[in-house]
């Protein structure tokens, strides 16, 4: 009798998944060795890395007024970047919804969205900085093409997982195309819309502190200048306050975002 | 306002895949008031007979008139002044769930209201004090603020009837509409839907499973089987073997 169930197996092997795990730590170790990542550079590494960390303290914040342009010119970019990329995102969204446009209009708009996704905002401000030449102008662009690749997106998808029956419901009354969507889409949509576009404003702010260093305006202008003329103090001064900034921005998002459910 | 001639079927046809007719040629001629209810096992074709009236489904062949006025072959503008005439009562009441309950019934107005006034909420008085007197009617008189989603299945349908009664129709369709209910509040809805309409002068088509509920609110009851009519009459003649031949066996019975 107890032979019998110990025959049977509970739980198959799954070799697929062994075999895998296998494959990756191999490669792996033969990574590590490839890149010279040996204990001797580790731990001229760590050294070098206390006596950074050595100069970075105390943060330096006697440059406080460049460091405060910086700081607002980065938050007008991402603000800017952030309205902007939601408003062209709600009818890019819309257009792209498979589920309420047609093919011939959702496919091209969907390359779109794709094409606006596919470059990394790093990428696009390098491109609008050389089209447009250094400043704000050209992180705002980038932020705004980025904002409209993440947000038509999932825009896009929310409303293609709506109830057509809500829609269908609407239409039946007599409605015209913009009541339909007025009154059968946007009502199950909008509470998902404004958290996207929360999550994007967040997300803009943190970016908005990067393309400075490729010359699209911001503060981070003043932290790579400041890195390399070895002021790690300023350096340091700069990476609070944008810590500071990021941590209020997620406080307020948070507290919208449960004020809406 | 024209003659009322009621609703005139001639001849429809609906195939969903080609070659595999689910209504077969359907010929009705019904009066511009009372219940008439259709019968008739599930999949059938009654919901897609009522949907190819409003035209949420496209016919394939044959032509439907409401009060002289073709219904089928028109499209853009013209179908949506066909369809707020016609006032529709889904299964799962098909409210917009984040939309309060006023909201709900004055959308039964966004086929006659201009496109700014709908958006600003900016209904015309009348249409306000309408929707007022309908939610008084249905039983709901202090839950027009509320949201859709926080009511009950048989407050969502009395939301529903308001809805369609807020188009002032010629035609009230109704797919289903007690089917998602218990016993007694299906009685209910089918008791509120018969006096409204009355009292609104409104004729009502409607699909039903309930056999029982059929007889006691219709003044003609139409039973289908295979996209055929196969009964066509007023309840009292309905018989036994009528039924056997709609649904089929008689174990049932």
């Amino acid at each position: 009798m107890s032979a019998t169930i110990a025959a049977r197996d509970a739980f198959k092997p799954n070799w697929t998944a062994r075999l895998g795990l296998i494959a990756v730590a191999l490669y792996s170790l033969y990574a590590i060795g490839q890149l010279d990542i040996s204990w001797a550079r580790l731990s001229v590494g760590f050294g070098e890395a206390g006596r950074f960390l050595a100069r970075m303290v105390p943060p330096n914040f006697a440059r406080w007024e460049l460091l405060l342009e910086g700081m607002i010119e980065s938050l007008q970019i991402a603000v800017l970047a952030t309205v902007l990329g939601i408003i062209i995102s709600l009818p890019l969204g819309l257009m792209a919804a498979r589920n309420l446009a047609p093919w011939w209009l959702s496919a091209p708009i969907r390359g779109v969205i794709a094409v606006c996704r596919s470059l990394h905002y790093v990428i696009v401000a390098i491109l609008f900085v050389k089209a447009i030449g250094f400043g704000a102008l050209a992180g705002v662009a980038a932020l705004t093409v980025a904002s409209m690749g993440f947000v038509a997106k999932l825009f896009a998808e929310a409303v293609e997982e709506i109830s057509m029956k809500q829609v269908e419901a609407i239409r039946a009354t007599g409605a015209g195309p913009g009541a339909v969507l007025l009154y059968g889409v946007l009502p199950q949509v909008a509470s998902r819309f404004i958290g996207f576009s929360l999550y994007q404003l967040d997300s803009n702010l943190r970016n908005s502190t990067l393309v400075g260093i490729v010359g699209a305006g911001g503060i981070g202008g003043t932290l790579f200048a400041a890195f390399k003329r070895f002021d790690y103090d300023f350096v340091c001064a700069i990476l609070l306050s944008i810590i500071a900034l990021i941590f209020v921005a997620e406080l307020v998002s948070g507290r919208i975002r449960a004020a809406l459910r | 306002m024209s003659a009322r001639q009621g609703l005139v079927i001639k001849g429809l046809v609906k195939e969903y895949v080609p070659g595999k007719p689910v209504l077969r040629g359907i010929d009705l001629d019904l009066a511009p008031e009372g219940i008439t209810a259709i019968i008739g096992p599930s999949g059938t074709g009654k919901s897609t007979l009522i949907r190819c009236i409003n035209r949420l489904v496209e016919p394939t062949q044959g032509e439907i008139t409401l009060d002289g006025e073709k219904l089928t072959g028109i499209r853009g503008g013209q179908l949506r002044l066909a369809r707020r005439r016609i006032g529709m009562v889904f299964q799962e009441y098909n409210l917009v769930e984040r939309l309060t309950v006023m909201e709900n019934v004055l959308s039964g107005r966004l086929g006659y209201v201009p496109l700014w006034r709908a958006w600003l909420r900016k209904y015309p008085a009348e249409d306000i004090a309408l929707a007022f007197e309908l939610l008084d009617a249905v039983g709901l008189p202090d839950h027009a603020t509320r949201r859709a989603d926080a009511l009950s299945g048989g407050q969502r349908q009395r939301v529903g009837i308001a809805r369609a009664l807020m188009q002032r129709p010629a035609l009230l369709l109704a797919d289903e509409p007690t089917s998602s209910l218990d016993p007694k509040t299906a009685v209910e809805i089918m008791e509120l839907l018969a006096r409204l309409t009355q009292a609104a002068n409104v004729p009502v088509v409607i699909n039903i499973h309930n056999v029982e509920l059929a007889k006691r609110f219709a003044q003609r009851i139409v039973g289908m089987e295979g996209g055929r009519v196969v009964f066509d009459g007023p309840p009292e003649d309905l018989q036994p073997h009528h039924l056997r031949q709609i649904y089929g066996g008689e174990d049932w019975l």
